[in-house]
């Protein structure tokens, strides 16, 4: 029997992670024993909070403020907690906003700002990652979609350009690093209870064949698993976490 | 910054690194090409990688394309670390 390369030391670095999914997969992946830094942009209480339950749990985390949209910080930003957790092995490109509007109501400022969060600056990141991941043989970028991309939804053209575009690097930079041990794959969530997802109308909940919104602690499950030793064969997939809405 | 390099330093560097990507051994010499190597681009981004950790050397991935034999890319870190 093959067996499954070993984990080198190192840590995990989720953007976006005082609260919402990237909370729930900061805290899944420091369980697993990966010390993890949690990136936030301005809820500083958030990401303090993940911070101690971590701590509380008997894990290692930093708090780590940057808005990675901003050219130049995500090299910064690795740099920063490289200095005090070792190399970075697993990215979890989480950070993403939102600003929805018909298509033809999309400001250039909305289109920019979306893209720039959800695509570009995951990219940015991924590109920066990607070397220590190289060197150590291990990686694991993990980057997180959204079913809309893959399917439509009104009033999230730019929302959909950005997750489908995530996908479509996700597959690419899977393969151009196969053989170096770093993985590459997307997580689709669904309809998930958080902040993020206020206010979204009830008729939602109706076409989702599990008739519920998931929680941010079943993504993380699914991002858990996609950093661990076993999920070594599994890259440049995109796995749909959405009770059952994009089968 | 960059660490001054004798040839002799460099050509194990390079040596080592190539053999960490899977040329065999034996093969390796100044005159072998990469393509005969199986050396790809993924393999001279390494390379540039550790170069730079090394020598504290930074090649352009512009740089790195010219290269075609172990001898070329022997002479191009050299001639960026004089």
């Amino acid at each position: 029997m093959r067996a499954v390369p070993g984990r080198p030391e190192g840590f995990a670095l989720v953007t976006g992670a005082s609260r919402g999914i990237g909370a729930a997969i900061a805290l899944a992946l420091a369980s697993d024993g990966w010390p993890v830094a949690i990136n936030y942009r301005s809820d500083a209480t958030g990401a303090e909070r993940v911070l101690s339950e971590i701590e509380q749990r008997g894990g290692r985390a930093i708090c780590l403020q940057a808005d990675v949209t901003e050219r130049g910080r995500a090299q910064e930003l690795i740099r920063e907690a490289e200095g005090q957790l070792g190399p970075l092995l697993v990215l979890v490109n989480n950070a993403g906003v939102r600003a929805d509007e018909l298509a033809l109501n999309i400001s250039d400022e909305q289109w920019d700002t979306v893209l720039a969060t959800n695509l570009s600056a995951a990219f940015e990141l991924t590109r920066q990652a990607l070397r220590p991941m190289i060197r150590a043989r291990f990686g694991r970028v993990i980057n997180i979609a959204s079913v809309v991309g893959p399917r439509a939804n009104p009033g999230q053209a730019n929302y959909a350009a950005a997750k489908a575009g995530l996908i479509g690097m996700t597959k690419t930079i899977a393969v151009e690093v196969a053989r170096r041990g770093v993985t590459v794959n997307a997580i689709a969530p669904g309809l998930i209870e958080t902040e993020m997802t206020a206010g979204l109308p009830d008729r939602l909940l109706a076409a989702i064949p599990a008739r519920r919104a998931g929680t941010p602690e079943e993504v993380a499950a699914c991002a858990r698993f996609l950093a661990s030793e076993q999920a070594c064969y599994v890259t440049g997939s995109t796995i749909f976490v959405d009770g059952g809405l994009s089968a | 910054m960059s660490t001054a390099a004798t040839e002799e330093q460099v050509e194990q560097v390079v040596v080592e690194a190539l053999a960490s990507f899977g040329a065999e051994r034996d093969s390796i010499s100044r005159e072998a090409t990469l393509e005969s190597l199986d050396i790809d681009s993924l393999d001279l981004a390494e390379l540039s990688q550790i170069v730079e950790e090394k020598f504290g050397i930074e090649l352009k991935g512009s740089d790195v394309a010219e290269v075609k034999t172990v001898g070329d890319a022997i002479s191009l870190i050299l001639e960026r670390a004089a």
